[in-house]
Formats: C-alpha cells, sequence, structure tokens
C-alpha cells in the first residue's frame, strides 16, 4: 500500500502533515483505513498506516517513533468506543502525545444509535474530533484543512 | 464427489451434502451473541426458519485476536460484544447452548475470523462442535497483522487438532474463506486460487470434508463464470474429499434500503443456484446499518430459500442443465442409498454423482473426468509448462457461461504457488514474500502490497495492475482500468450499495422475482418449496 500509494498519490508537500492512519486491536476492518490514507495523501500529507488489529502498545510506540501532526484512528466493529477510550487514555498519558491532535471515527458501537452521548464521551475523554458515519466523510477533510491552516497547531 | 459411497454418516458436510441431493439450497445466517441465552435463540430461530438452514456461532472480536482477558472483562463488565466469546463462555455454559439444538439435523458452525484460531477451535472441540471455517490466508492477511508464517502454523495445528477427531467417529468440516478476501474488490482469479490452496492445504494437514468459499462480488455473470471455475477445479484438485461450494451473499458495502438489501440477497441466492453453490451465507437488510437482529436474520433466510427455490423452479421449467443435473425433480436413481435414506426425497442425477465433481458447475459434456482436456494438475506441473494453454483447451463451459479467462488466471496462480513448496503452507508463504499472490488493497505487512484492481461501470472487476503475479499476457485484454485514489475508491466500494439501492427504487415493491411478471413463490409448477420438506427428512433416519 504504502510504497504504491506513494508512486501514485503521494504529492506531499512539506507543509503537509504528518499522520498516523490506525485502527485498534479487536478491529480487523481495513477499508477505512485505505480510503483515509489515499485520501490523506491526496490532501497533500504523508500517512504512515499501521493496518488492521494495531496492539495498544504498537499503537502507542509507532505514535511515540513518528510524533506525528495527527493520529486518526478509525474503527467499524462496534467496539470503536470502548476501545477508543482505552487508547485515548494511553496516547494522552505520554508525555510527547499528550497535546498530538488525534480523533476517532466510523462506526463505533454496536448499536446504531447513540452517537451524540458517545460523541460527548470521546471527547470529554481526551479525542479532538469525532466523526461518525453519515457526514464524516465531509467534514474529515475541513477538520484536517483547519489543521494545517493553524500550521499543525491544535484547534 | 468420488467418495460418495462413503458420505459421513453425519456431521455438518454430510448435511450439506444430502440438501444438495435433494435440490435445495441449505442457508445459513451470520449470529453471534455474548450472552448464552440469547445465542441459543439465535440458534432455535434459525433452526425454526423456513428454509432449510444451518447454525452458526459467531464469535466476538476479541475471542478472535486472542485477547480473552479483554473477552473476560467485557463479560463482567456487561459491555456489549459483537459475538459469542466461545473460549470464555465455560464449555459447559456452550453445551448448554447447544443442548437439543444442534444435531445431525441442525449442524452449527463456528465462525471466527481468527488468523490463529488454535484457541477457539479447542474450545469449540470441548463444546462438542467440529465444525468451523477461515484459512491461513484468508484470515490472515486481510484481517489481523500476525505474520503470515505464524498464522500458517497455528492453521497447521488446529487442522491437526480438528482432523484428530475423525478418529473418534466425527466428521469434522472446514470451510476456505479464501474466497472472501477483503470482502469486495478482488478479482475472481484469486479469490478462486486462494480458496482452493486453502483447501489443499486442510486437506494436507488431515481433513477430508470441506467447502469452498467465494463471495458474491458485483456482477452476477463474472460470478457465475467464477463459482463454476472453482468447483471444476476443486473436482479436479480434490477428488478425494467431500467438499461442497458456499457463496456468500455480498461482504462489501451494503445497500441502505431494505428493497435493496433483499434484491442483492435474492440475488445471491439465484446465483447460488446457477452456479451450483450448495450452500449459502446470507446477509440482511440491516447490514448496512448495525448487526442485525434474530428476526432479520431469518426474515434473511427465508428469503434467500424463497428466491433459491424460485430459481430451481425456472431452471427446471426452462429444462435448463442446472449443476444439479437436468431436471431437479428426477426420480432417485438409487445411486446413492446413504443420500436416499436420509432425504426420502429427491435422488441426484447419475450424471451429476459419476464425474467426481460432485456436481459443481460442469457440463455433463465434455468435461467427464478432467482428464485430458484440462492438463496435469498444478502439482505435477513443471515450469516449463504453460498452464494458461492446457487450461484453456477444451474447456467446457456451459452455454450461458462465458470464459473471460478466470479460469486460465487461477490454473496460473495455483499452479505458481505449488510449484514452491510440496508443503502448501511454506509455499504459501513463499508465494506472498514474492508477490505470486498479492492482495490488492490489503495492508497486511506479509502482502506485496502492489495489485490493485478497479471496476468497470457494470460491476466487472478488473486487474489496475497485478504487481509480480504471475499473470503476463492473461489478465484481460486491452487496457488497463486506471488506479483508484480516494473518491474513486470509494465509488468502486459503494458501486454495489448505489446500483441496489437504485433498481430498488425504481422497481415495484412486490416484484421481487426476476421474470416478466412476478411468480407466486408456492406456484403448483414450482418444485417442493424447501419448507415443504420437514427437516427431519434432511436429518439422519436415526439422529
Amino acid at each position: 500500500m504504502d510504497q504504491h500509494a506513494v508512486e501514485q498519490h503521494g504529492k506531499a508537500e512539506p507543509a503537509g502533515l504528518d499522520v498516523v492512519v490506525t485502527t485498534m486491536a479487536s478491529d480487523s476492518h481495513t477499508w477505512n483505513l485505505v480510503f483515509l490514507h489515499l485520501l490523506l495523501e491526496e490532501l497533500g500529507h504523508r500517512v504512515t498506516n499501521l493496518g488492521a488489529c494495531v496492539p495498544d502498545a504498537l499503537l502507542v510506540a509507532e505514535c511515540r517513533r513518528i510524533e506525528p501532526d495527527l493520529i486518526v484512528l478509525s474503527s467499524v466493529n462496534g467496539h470503536g468506543f470502548h476501545d477508543g477510550l482505552r487508547v485515548i487514555a494511553a496516547l494522552r498519558a505520554c508525555p510527547e502525545l499528550a497535546r498530538t491532535t488525534t480523533v476517532i471515527g466510523g462506526k463505533l458501537g454496536i448499536a446504531g444509535s447513540g452517537a451524540p452521548a458517545r460523541r460527548r464521551t470521546l471527547l470529554a475523554a481526551g479525542f479532538d474530533g469525532v466523526f461518525e458515519e453519515g457526514r464524516a466523510v465531509r467534514e474529515f477533510p475541513s477538520f484536517v484543512a483547519s489543521l494545517t491552516a493553524g500550521a499543525g497547531v491544535l484547534l | 464427489m468420488t467418495r460418495s459411497a462413503a458420505l459421513p454418516a453425519s456431521g455438518f458436510g454430510a448435511f450439506v451434502a444430502r440438501a444438495r441431493a435433494a435440490g435445495v439450497l441449505v442457508v445459513q445466517p451470520r449470529m453471534g451473541m455474548a450472552d448464552p441465552l440469547r445465542m441459543r435463540e439465535g440458534l432455535l430461530a434459525t433452526r425454526g426458519a423456513d428454509a432449510v438452514t444451518v447454525g452458526t456461532i459467531t464469535l466476538d472480536s476479541y475471542t478472535r485476536t486472542g485477547d480473552l482477558a479483554a473477552a473476560r472483562r467485557a463479560l463482567a463488565e456487561g459491555v456489549g460484544l459483537n459475538g459469542y466469546p466461545i473460549a470464555t463462555h465455560p464449555a459447559d455454559t456452550t453445551r448448554a447452548v447447544l443442548r437439543g439444538i444442534a444435531d445431525p439435523r441442525f449442524p452449527v458452525q463456528v465462525r471466527h475470523g481468527s488468523a490463529a484460531p488454535e484457541h477457539i477451535v479447542r474450545a469449540l472441540l470441548a463444546a462438542g462442535l467440529d465444525a468451523t471455517e477461515g484459512g491461513p490466508v484468508s484470515y490472515c492477511l486481510p484481517y489481523s497483522r500476525t505474520p503470515l508464517r505464524e498464522a500458517v502454523e497455528d492453521w497447521r495445528r488446529s487442522c491437526e487438532l480438528l482432523a484428530a477427531t475423525r478418529e473418534l467417529g466425527a466428521a469434522p468440516h472446514l470451510e476456505t474463506f479464501g474466497g472472501c478476501l477483503m470482502g469486495q474488490l478482488c478479482p475472481p482469479s484469486l479469490l478462486i486460487a486462494v480458496s482452493v490452496l486453502e483447501a489443499l492445504f486442510f486437506r494436507q494437514h488431515g481433513l477430508r470434508d470441506l467447502s469452498l468459499s467465494y463471495a458474491q462480488q458485483a456482477d452476477p455473470r463474472q460470478d457465475e463464470e467464477a463459482l463454476t471455475v472453482l468447483g471444476r477445479l476443486a473436482a479436479e484438485l480434490l477428488p478425494d474429499v467431500d467438499h461442497h461450494l458456499v457463496l456468500y451473499a455480498y461482504m462489501g458495502v451494503f445497500p441502505r434500503s431494505p428493497g435493496g438489501a433483499r434484491l442483492l440477497l435474492e440475488d445471491a441466492a439465484r446465483l447460488a443456484v446457477r452456479a451450483g453453490a450448495a450452500r449459502l451465507i446470507v446477509k440482511t437488510t440491516a447490514e448496512a446499518h448495525r448487526i442485525p437482529t434474530v428476526e432479520e436474520n431469518v426474515r434473511a433466510l427465508e428469503a434467500a430459500a424463497a428466491a433459491a427455490a424460485h430459481e430451481h423452479a425456472r431452471l427446471a421449467r426452462s429444462g435448463a442443465p442446472g449443476p444439479y443435473g437436468p431436471g431437479l425433480q428426477a426420480v432417485a436413481t438409487g445411486s446413492d442409498d446413504t443420500v436416499r435414506a436420509g432425504t426420502g426425497l429427491v435422488g441426484t442425477s447419475p450424471v451429476g454423482r459419476t464425474d467426481g465433481t460432485g456436481l459443481v458447475g460442469t457440463s455433463p459434456v465434455g468435461r467427464t473426468d478432467g482428464t485430458g482436456l484440462v492438463g496435469t494438475s498444478p502439482v505435477g506441473r513443471t515450469a516449463g509448462t504453460d498452464p494458461v494453454r492446457t487450461g484453456l483447451v477444451g474447456t467446457g463451459h456451459g452455454p450461458q457461461v462465458v470464459d473471460t479467462g478466470i479460469e486460465a488466471e487461477a490454473r496460473a496462480l495455483i499452479g505458481a504457488v505449488l510449484d514452491l513448496d510440496a508443503d502448501i503452507g511454506r509455499a504459501l508463504v513463499r508465494a506472498f514474500a514474492a508477490g505470486y499472490l498479492d492482495v490488492p488493497y490489503c495492508l497486511h505487512p506479509d502482502n506485496a502490497g502492489r495489485a490493485r484492481s478497479s471496476l468497470t461501470p457494470d460491476g466487472r472487476l478488473h486487474w489496475s495492475n497485478t504487481g509480480s503475479m504471475p499473470l503476463a499476457g492473461l489478465a484481460d485484454g486491452g487496457p488497463r482500468p486506471p488506479i483508484l485514489g480516494s473518491a474513486g475508491l470509494l465509488s468502486a466500494l459503494s458501486h454495489v450499495q448505489r446500483t441496489y439501492d437504485a433498481r430498488a427504487a425504481a422497481r415495484p415493491a412486490a416484484e421481487t422475482f426476476d421474470g416478466a411478471a412476478p411468480v407466486p413463490i408456492r406456484t403448483p409448477a414450482a418444485p417442493p418449496r424447501t419448507t415443504s420438506m420437514p427437516r427431519r427428512e434432511l436429518g439422519l433416519t436415526t439422529p
């Protein structure tokens, strides 16, 4: 993926962000990750895609190593809410990642409803953005654009 | 199946074989709940559905990934799990879930998605089950980050654990998931190749009762050709094991509208009947939105069974020599007393039982034994042989199935892998390292990641880039479709959703079957509907 996508789409400008795209330990879905990877590269950013079923320790270690401008957690298996709360705690516990812009999106619960409450809880737990289904595909690029406009500084 | 005279007396595969002999498509849900009582209710509802069904216990993601501590915590804290944690509930609990439900008349399969399923296989065996699915490639590359080499080793041990139960008189069943790689956008030849290779791996490690999967893609004609090829290759390369084909209703982005979802499911059921699949994994109208309820699953099972029965009837009326042989209601031939005794209904056509293909997809003419026409078995193929040419010569596709080259591609892939090592597990590892197999859009570190695929506007899958796969000169004539960007990818991923939602919107609600006019399912011209055959007639005469 990386190699090829970079050849085809990776016209990342120096001003682009370093982005980690990842899912969480229990989630095996990757089309969401492939899409986000392509999209972010087309927007001029450099992507490290961690792929399926990323254990917490690996996720944190990779983020500490890369020190990205943006961490994108995407999950569609219904465990995302629960797993996301655990992961954001681990990320925020690292001094170098305490303020890194981190967002989560996808299908985050096993029921189709309850998104507003999930969103509030996730934001309170430390996420900077929550993108659940529906409008997420449109809202996410605007969110990312707002980061580059602010020179990668937090919201 | 050459072993038809020695069909196992019980078990998952035998049940499906009896249904197929009777001309009935077996339908199966995906279904898994954390709570044992709800799981039991789901199985009961599946068993009670107005269709010939097998049961499913789908496991949760924590169990699948081997994080049993997380599964335990989730159970203790009452956090929702997306499946049944079979390795966390005591075996006695699972036995209680199954008691009085799972038996030779209602076999239950464990579906899990694990790249390293040894703990799952141990748990399902402890609970008295012996049917499951997956594969060292298909549950590793698309769904995990487990190194392929480790997955192969774990699957080898898992196969051996399952196979060992044969000594106790069981007939353990294992289904390849290789025909479903990535769920969508994988060209059929690679799906077929991996499905066949995983089946060969299972056989190498002692299993003798298999099914080979293929997932419905975006074009029914391409899928029909693919299933036909899969059946032909399975018959040729697995002549000494019982096997059937299992079709998965579309696994990608599902139609949002109930009508679109239902049309897609019905197309899958019709495809299964036309192309000789014996079993169908259904999807529900809720698929695009959430995990379906038991009731939605039951409705999907019944809709699929009805569509399949309708297609059987249509084929019978048209006199088309379908995959089940001419005339679905042919009088029992007595060629297979096991099946007759079990079904008490319809025997198999002599054509279908004698060629060792298990009825699947072969035209009765010109493909009687697979010798001469199809070249050597890939095992014995030398590097100098051109598998393509031999594969194409004399191919006896049925009149309605056009050969677009899927078979030649699949043969080239399978042959290249088998040439690498006599040990199929090692051959698979080497094949991925060399890029001989390369799953498009798969992010796994052991996947070469150079292959790309694309959809034509009418839904046919094509290679955009074949990477290092041995498909030079094979994959599609003419210009390749462009590599997809994010918008193109999203559009391709949602092609089926858009198409079927539009079809549903443009169509009167009552008209759900192909043909000039809606035909009532219970028309007298139709063969017995699945449900007019009580389950006991499909089961053993003595449990």
